[in-house]
């Protein structure tokens, strides 16, 4: 079939099954919106490329699926950048297409020419430029394979307007050829049978599981794993969702802002099962204290994680549902109580809490009804700061992946974007975001896509008329030094929902929250609640700088 | 300690500043790098000299296995590997003097390969304690320039690092 590669770039899409695109268009790229033009692929026309590629990433989240997403060249593709970089680190499966300038222009600094592939290489998985025609549809197929296979990750490809012209036979690749490309599934036997060893020899087990699980689907299994095993389970921010907020064998999150309970439950365990996890800084705070008696096995489907930050007794590369399988064969039912009873006293010791005596909204306390109010069925996406952490501390998930936000990068701007990708992706679940007064202004051009798109976005503003999060570490690290935090300004949120004709409320108190937070949430279409929440409140627990995840304070 | 990788990788564009770009972000150190086409024009092999413990190497060897156009990877470190490199040295030489030298190039198999008014031009190849000991030699001169090509390397014996299982350790 002799067709330009724009047509062609249009067929493989289709091949591939894509449902949607999020995109911008531009000169550079006009070529393959003109393909599309004849597609019945959805294109959702965002208000900046950041939510192109924020709206795939937590389309992708949601689903499953691969997010794809189009943009120009030059500014186009640079304004991709933080998006790549959030889901390279999320590991989260995209596809990106960026229009470049004619093959005779590249290198010439020529209008909206930007090197892409140059400036995205240390934050995809992959990346190509296409320089032959003829290669396109055996890019596009390698791209959808890596970005989707492993350890997923996002592949950009950049395709210049002549190339995009050029007519060619077009056939889809049926087999993918990657000799540099060979993900490990199966894991070692003998690892595993020495992990069963392990896990049967130890008297204080911890599972430490990461996003590795919701990415691999794994959570049944982690499930029977923690059951089978009688050991507790402390989740990392990533790996929220993939383990019952509500079984009693949960610890909550670890780390930084993680119950006193998971931190003190890993710093006296004498073995840790890390599942699809990486020991980041935030999760072990100060390392050689981290764990420091336990034996370890990692399960990770990427090898440079084994052994990169923690000594690793017993390493198994290989995808983590797999290798549960595998180990829980090999298992046998334990009943050792005197492990959990010392859990149950820490949890009891250390509930999370905070003060609701002094008239104050506190931010808390709308997090904790809207778990009530959603009794934890609903997707959640939050930003970053305070509020993400208040999400991760009060609100027990359910079901698996219904947490979309940004862990590795910490991209303030993520949440609503990501939340319109999700909201698309699932059309008939209940999408909230959670957001801050800083974070939305990052990205809030996107409500004009929510809206255009009719999507039934709930948004919860937990509005401090403050960066939060940096105050609270100016209060702790700079005594108190409060710059550049505080907010003297801040639109109407109440109106601004308005002027993009949806529903607008604002919550100044407890029984606001009680009378309007639920009908809220059930009103249709779009909707937007500013809650002014008290302006003191800080997270905790905190781990401080330096020091190990076991001495924790409340600041 | 430093270690020596013969590492094959897609003949790409791009595929060269992949991995520089992976030890420049990582913060490994590059002793050498070598590159250049195979006897499979598709594929390109670099011969990597790094310095690290156990552990650093562990990490540069898996993370240049995620990178895509990196097939395969040989830490030959530790087998019989014949390496040598290549050195262009330009020594200030009086004709008084160009006996002496030569006597030089002479013990170290070195050639001359350019000759001007008061200069010599000098090659000489070998593993790099032999090229350090020829630079050596010759500083006393005055050397004006010097260019070495970095080391490449390659397994004794039947052994060989190329696409196909062959004994060596892969890493």
């Amino acid at each position: 079939m002799e067709i330009t590669v724009a047509e062609a770039l249009v067929k493989c899409l289709e091949q591939e099954q894509v449902e949607v695109i999020f995109g911008y268009p531009g000169g550079a790229i006009l070529p393959v919106y003109d393909a599309l033009y004849h597609s019945s692929i959805r294109h959702v026309l965002v208000r900046h490329e950041q939510g192109a590629v924020h709206a795939a990433d937590g389309y992708a989240r949601a689903t499953g699926k691969v997010g794809v997403v189009m943009a120009t060249s030059g500014p186009g593709a640079t304004n991709l950048v933080t998006g790549i970089a959030n889901a390279y680190m999320d590991s989260v499966p995209l596809v990106l297409f960026t229009g470049q300038v004619p093959t005779s222009q590249v290198g010439t600094d020529a209008f909206q020419e930007v090197d892409i592939t140059g400036i995205t290489m240390p934050v995809t998985k992959h990346n190509y430029l296409v320089k032959d025609a003829a290669q396109l549809p055996r890019i596009v197929r390698n791209a959808f394979h890596i970005a989707s296979t492993g350890r997923p990750g996002p592949v950009l490809i950049d395709i210049p307007k002549d190339v995009a012209q050029t007519v060619i036979d077009f056939k889809y690749p049926e087999m993918v050829q990657l000799r540099g490309y060979k993900p490990t599934y199966r894991g070692h036997p003998n690892k595993i049978a020495e992990a069963a060893r392990l896990i049967a020899a130890s008297e204080r087990p911890v599972i430490y599981a990461g996003g590795g699980i919701i990415n691999s689907r794994a959570s049944q299994e982690l499930l029977a794993l923690a059951e089978t095993i009688n050991a507790p389970v402390t989740n990392t921010f990533m790996g929220l969702s993939s383990f019952p907020g509500d079984h009693p064998l949960f610890l909550g999150m670890l780390g930084l802002h993680g119950t006193r309970a998971a931190n003190l439950a890993v710093t006296n365990c004498d073995l840790l099962i890390a599942l699809g996890a990486r020991f980041d800084d935030r999760v072990t705070g100060k390392i050689t204290e981290f764990a420091p008696n336990a034996g370890v096995i990692h399960v990770d489907i990427d090898p440079a994680e084994i052994g990169k930050n923690v000594q690793v007794h017993v390493p198994i590369v290989g995808d983590v549902k797999q290798v549960l399988q595998e180990l829980l064969a090999r298992l046998e039912k334990r009943n050792d109580t005197r492990w959990l009873e010392q859990i149950q006293a820490w949890k009891e010791q250390y509930p999370l809490a905070y003060r609701r005596d002094d008239g104050e909204l506190k931010p808390q306390y709308v997090v904790e009804k809207l778990y009530e109010i959603t009794r934890g069925d609903a997707v959640v996406a939050t930003d970053v700061g305070q509020h993400q952490m208040w999400v991760a501390q009060y609100y027990r998930f359910k079901r698996p992946g219904s947490l979309i936000s940004s862990g590795g990068l910490g991209t303030m701007g993520f949440g609503l974007p990501a939340a319109v990708g999700a909201q698309i992706g699932l059309p008939g679940e209940r999408v909230i975001l959670v957001t801050g007064d800083g974070s939305i202004q990052m990205t809030m051009q996107e409500l004009a896509t929510a809206v255009e798109q009719e999507l039934p976005l709930k948004i919860i503003i937990l509005n401090n008329y403050s960066l939060g999060m940096v105050r609270q570490l100016q209060q702790l690290y700079c005594e108190g030094r409060y710059i550049a935090v505080d907010f003297k300004f801040h639109p109407d949120f109440e109106l601004l929902a308005r002027a993009y004709g949806i529903r607008g409320y604002t919550l100044r108190t407890e029984k606001d929250v009680d009378d309007l937070l639920p009908g809220a949430l059930e009103a249709p279409g779009a909707v937007l609640v500013n809650c002014l929440v008290s302006a003191a409140e800080n997270v905790n627990p905190i781990v401080p700088a330096g020091k190990s995840i076991s001495e924790a304070i409340d600041c | 300690m430093r270690h020596t990788l013969a590492v094959l990788v897609e003949n790409n564009p791009g595929v060269l500043a992949r991995v520089a770009g992976l030890f420049s972000r990582r913060g490994f150190n590059i002793d050498s790098l070598a590159v250049g086409r195979t006897e499979n024009p598709d594929v390109s092999r670099m011969t990597i000299v790094v310095e690290g413990d156990a552990r650093v190497l562990e990490q540069v060897t898996k993370q240049l296995h995620k990178l895509v156009d990196v097939i395969k990877i040989n830490d030959i470190t530790a087998d019989e590997y014949v390496d040598r490199e290549l050195v262009l040295i330009k020594v200030n030489v009086d004709p008084a003097q160009r006996g002496e030298v030569m006597q030089i190039a002479d013990v170290f198999r070195a050639r001359i390969v350019d000759l001007g008014r008061k200069t010599l031009t000098l090659e000489c190849t070998g593993n790099d304690g032999k090229i350090n000991a020829f630079e050596e030699s010759l500083r006393p001169y005055g050397i004006k320039e010097l260019v070495r090509t970095g080391k490449i390397a390659m397994l004794r014996g039947s052994k060989y690092t190329g696409l196909q299982d062959n004994g060596a350790r892969d890493e």
